[in-house]
């Protein structure tokens, strides 16, 4: 392409300064992206009303873009499902008498399952949602896995809260604006969750991979106990996630976990549920120690 | 009217240009506006647990600067950068500090070959696309993250494989900024 000449520099003093104080400001920028980037690798909450500001003059037009998200995905799913119909039959059908054993199996366990829950006089621990919401955006380019929630502050949503789809655990709260919130999703590679195997309990972490994906690691090491295929769920250990919330299917074996992935595709479900954060419930009070009580009046009645 | 509007010969079209001058509002605003929208949008229809999508807005900038050098100023990476980094979800003055390099780094270019091919073009801008997904990633490694270089491999062979559909797609915005259909005033 040839060159323009309107860039040549002239021998006007006007043009020549013009020039000058451009490239100028043009170093000032340098030099000033790289003193907000270290700032904000020292604070990284130091700039998060600007995102707020951000997310907040956009969220409007992205709520509606979520709502024709969930409808596009749609039709494709049905085009798609045109086309795959003979084999997908074939698979459900079989699924389906499969399922309908565990069914049949699984009811026996929740009626035992109820019965020992009242002898041990439980409450049921599967608490109410705070919220429904929807996902309006992600980081697209970026390695680090955020995304924006369609409700903030004006609905009293606060951080740490998690945030699950149907069919899984989605993320957490990490800050939030007065409409809008900003989830740092499971897939990132700064979430750490604590979890275990959901058919024996053993216990481990899972870390985001920023692939999709999943790395489960093994808090007890030694010969590693896991295969493709095991389920995983929260433990709630730590506090923040309550227990039992589905997360990730191993699907190859590392030297100290595996590798796992996600169960619930955030978007895919249109909704989400914003939980309460869940902290573990005190133990119950003790009772008395039989030889403490007289051990408490004996000081008094020295004198 | 409609009709009359529709069966209007073509010829006509191009006889409203006489006495008709682009908005300079659109000639000066589109560069900035498309770059801004293409930082924002990407984010908007899908929900991605991996970093696939290519860096739209930053390649858009340069892609701007490659089709028209010297339309935007040698500081446009200042704002449009900020715009960026408010929805990238990098740590703040990444894209800030990314993007004047790159200008810097063009206007380089722009001085040293100023007669430039397609193919010197392209791989200038590949080379730039590869060197800011890394240092996007090593600055979001040092703000918290613990991603492998693996993760961004995918994301860097389409963004430079599109690159040159979106140097079309700047030419095309380039010819519209410059459509004349405001009156001249007398």
């Amino acid at each position: 392409m040839a060159p323009s000449s309107n860039r040549r520099s002239s021998y006007s003093r006007r043009a020549q300064y013009s020039t000058f104080i451009g490239y100028s400001i043009g170093a000032v920028g340098v030099l000033a992206g790289a003193v907000l980037l270290i700032v904000s690798i020292a604070s990284p909450n130091a700039f998060s009303f600007l995102r707020g500001i951000g997310s907040d003059v956009t969220a409007p037009v992205a709520r509606s873009g979520a709502r024709a998200r969930s409808g596009s995905q749609g039709i494709v799913a049905t085009v798609v499902g045109y086309f795959e119909a003979g084999q997908k039959n074939r698979e459900l059908k079989r699924e389906l008498d499969a399922a309908k054993v565990k069914l049949v199996e699984s009811r026996g366990l929740a009626e035992e399952n109820r019965r020992l829950k009242t002898l041990l006089d439980l409450a049921d621990d599967d608490p109410r949602p705070f919220a429904h919401a929807r996902l309006i955006s992600s980081t697209s380019a970026s390695t680090r896995r955020f995304a924006t929630l369609s409700i903030g502050a004006n609905r009293g949503v606060v951080v740490g809260m998690p945030v699950r789809s149907p069919t899984g655990l989605v993320g957490r709260v990490l800050e939030v604006n007065s409409t809008t919130a900003r989830v740092l999703l499971i897939t990132d590679t700064e979430s750490v969750v604590p979890i275990r195997r959901a058919s024996d309990g053993v216990p481990a972490f899972a870390q985001g991979r920023s692939d999709g994906m999943l790395d489960i690691r093994l808090i007890n090491l030694g010969v590693n106990p896991l295969k493709p295929g095991d389920t995983f769920v929260t433990s709630g250990s730590g506090g923040l996630y309550r227990p039992n919330i589905a997360i990730a299917v191993a699907m190859q074996t590392t030297r100290d976990g595996a590798k796992a992935r996600v169960l619930s595709d955030p978007a895919a479900s249109e909704y989400v549920a914003v939980e309460p954060i869940w902290t573990q419930p005190a133990p119950p009070e003790l009772p008395p120690r039989p030889e403490a009580v007289p051990a408490t009046p004996a000081p008094q009645a020295a004198p | 009217m409609i009709r009359d509007r529709l069966t209007r010969p073509i010829n006509d079209r191009f006889r409203k240009r006489i006495n008709r001058v682009p908005s300079p509002v659109l000639a000066r605003g589109v560069p900035w506006l498309t770059i801004a929208l293409a930082s924002i949008l990407p984010g908007w229809p899908f929900i991605t647990s991996a970093p696939v999508i290519p860096p739209f807005g930053f390649m858009l900038f340069i892609a701007w600067r490659q089709v028209r050098p010297g339309l935007m100023p040698v500081w446009a990476g200042i704002p449009l950068g900020l715009c960026d980094d408010m929805f990238s979800g990098q740590p703040f003055g990444s894209a800030i500090l990314l993007w004047s390099v790159a200008t810097l780094v063009l206007e380089f270019i722009e001085f040293r070959f100023p007669w430039r091919l397609f193919s010197l073009d392209w791989l200038v801008a590949s080379g730039l696309i590869g060197l800011y997904l890394l240092l996007s990633l090593t600055f979001a490694n040092a703000a918290g993250g613990a991603t492998s270089v693996l993760a961004i491999l995918p994301q860097a062979g389409l963004a430079m494989l599109v690159y040159p559909l979106l140097g079309r797609l700047v030419a095309l915005f380039d010819r519209l900024r410059l459509v004349p259909f405001m009156e001249m005033n007398p």
